[in-house]
């Protein structure tokens, strides 16, 4: 007498059982997918924190500029009063301040550690420029300081904050390229893993058509498979890579943009879209790798 | 006759297990299940079969003789449209194998029960679950009653649970045999299928085919073993086939 039958299993889940449980690209898949998505989300970040600096950098590169007064000790004060008596009649300009001593102390504290006595050092002067709409006469500023203030350099920032706007667009764009490649590789390997599958098993194919299987349906139990094992994968990547992330020091001005990369606000959510979109890939991949597969070996 | 009650082929009519199909209007008008129009097959530049033409009726039983290498695997083959003819025309169930899409032909072996000498199977699967494979690849669900019934017919109720490679030769075989005919084909197509058991277990085997012959089924059985035709030949009525010089003609009358 055999045991009452337990309850009979879906048709999806049947079909899963004729494909056998294990074999040499199982852990393949898995890995794969793991390794691609912690990669992912690195990429990701890295795309996301570029983005972020690159729109600060572009929005203070448009706005702001310095002007830097280099000179004797009793001219100092004669300079920069000339200095702020200039910019206050010329056109253009919406707002200007002298960086006070606190201030320039932060800004060296990361260099020359605290308590740095700016008051008694020869360090140049700095007032901050923010441009209006329409901007001032760059040319005719520099002009007006040569001869008011001839220690004064007017510094519009165009110099060195072009080229790392740029570069950080650039870092953005090949986070998102990366992401892209990372995908495809990734969709690749799974095609390679699973027509791999399917000529190991080639045996079981042919049972398979043998008894009547249609084509779809045994592409739809390799298909199911490669997914579920690469949504797993994938899922073990996300939240490694996420918890490498959330590792990473927190942004500070002082760290610039080696501590800022990570996420941000509901940043930390696109990790999450990533193994779904991984088990689509292997979706896709191994469902045209099948059919393909199963043209050739039957 | 619980067999035969369990397959439902005792009354000639088909009844619907799966809801896949109901009636089978050629076989009630007596149409010929397969057909072989002038067909040749050749295989790297040479004949391997040529200007075969034979009909097979519902219903009638068939052996397929020949020296090894002759040709009897390939017009199996052509007759459960695993290969295409080269010319000619291989007809299954009225429909030309050439105008059969994949599916078309995936639904057409649905029915035809196909045994093999080296007969295969899902070695991570149950024997029961290999029963039940032709119902399970077709989104069906198989009675266990019916399994049950169908594993005790073969002889192999006991190892219902047993995987495959646990399973000696002639179990092989008879399990073959009884996921051949799990879903109630029109056709027992088998190639050797007592080519790896002893005396006792292909008679066995032979009793189950003149069993299924007698509930309507039409069996072509590939075989080189003389002594086989001659035990089914009194107890059915069987033709014999031989194929010789890559062409098919019919052989009873000398054996």
């Amino acid at each position: 007498m055999r045991p009452p039958a337990a309850k009979p299993a879906s048709p999806a889940t049947r079909a899963l059982e004729v494909v056998p449980p294990s074999g040499p690209t199982a852990w393949l898949t898995t890995f794969t997918a793991g390794a691609m998505t912690f990669l992912c989300v690195f990429a990701l970040a890295l795309s996301l924190a570029s983005g972020r600096l690159a729109n600060r950098w572009s929005e203070a590169l448009a706005r702001t500029s310095t002007i830097r007064l280099s000179a004797p000790v009793e001219q100092v004060q004669i300079q920069t009063d000339a200095i702020l008596a200039a910019l206050a009649t010329t056109p253009g300009i919406a707002s200007y301040r002298l960086i006070d001593d606190a201030e320039m102390r932060a800004l060296l504290e990361p260099w020359f550690g605290p308590g740095l006595p700016v008051e008694t050092l020869p360090i140049p002067r700095l007032i901050e420029v923010v441009e209006a709409d329409p901007p001032y006469d760059a040319e005719g500023l520099k002009q007006r300081l040569a001869a008011e203030a001839p220690g004064a350099i007017l510094d519009d920032h165009t110099r060195w904050r072009r080229p790392l706007a740029e570069a950080a667009s650039r870092i953005r764009l090949l986070g998102a390229l990366s992401i892209v490649l990372i995908g495809a590789a990734m969709a690749a390997m799974i095609t390679l893993a699973a027509r791999a599958a399917l000529a190991t098993n080639a045996e079981v194919i042919r049972v398979l058509r043998l008894v009547g299987a249609k084509d779809s349906y045994i592409a739809r139990a390799f298909v199911r498979r490669f997914t579920l094992r690469t949504l797993a994968g994938a899922a073990v990547g996300a939240a490694a890579g996420l918890l490498g992330v959330a590792a990473l020091p927190a942004a500070d001005a002082a760290g610039g943009f080696l501590t800022g990369l990570g996420f941000s606000g509901t940043g930390w959510l696109l990790p999450f879209a990533l193994p779904p979109v991984a088990a689509m890939v292997a979706f896709l991949a191994t469902r045209r790798a099948a059919f393909q597969k199963l043209r050739e070996l039957t | 006759m619980l067999l035969c009650n369990r397959l439902r082929l005792c009354d000639g009519k088909r009844t619907d297990r799966g809801g896949h199909r109901a009636d089978i209007p050629e076989l009630r008008q007596g149409n010929n299940v397969i057909t072989f129009e002038n067909v040749a097959y050749t295989y790297g530049g040479g004949d391997l079969l040529s200007d075969v033409s034979l009909k097979l009726a519902p219903g009638s039983f068939h052996f397929l003789t020949g020296p090894s290498g002759a040709g009897k695997s390939t017009f199996l083959k052509l007759a459960y449209a695993e290969l295409t003819a080269t010319s000619g025309r291989v007809i299954l169930f009225d429909r030309d194998v050439k105008s059969l899409s994949r599916d078309d032909v995936a639904r057409t072996r649905r029915r035809i029960g196909i045994v093999h000498q080296d007969c295969k199977f899902l070695d991570h699967m149950t024997l029961a679950a290999n029963m039940a494979l032709p119902f399970t690849v077709s989104d069906r669900e198989s009675s266990p009653q019916d399994l049950d019934d169908l594993l005790a017919w073969v002889g192999l109720k006991h190892l219902a649970d047993a995987l495959p490679p646990q399973l000696s030769g002639g179990e092989r075989q008879r399990a073959a045999l009884a996921r051949a005919v799990i879903v109630d084909p029109d056709v027992i197509l088998a190639d050797e299928p007592t080519g790896n058991v002893d005396w006792e277990m292909s008679l066995r085997i032979l009793t189950l085919l003149v069993e299924l012959n007698k509930m309507g089924k039409t069996i072509l059985v590939a075989t080189h073993d003389l002594n086989l035709i001659r035990q089914a030949k009194a107890q059915i009525q069987a033709r014999v086939l031989r194929i010789a010089r890559h062409r098919v003609q019919l052989a009873g009358a000398d054996l």
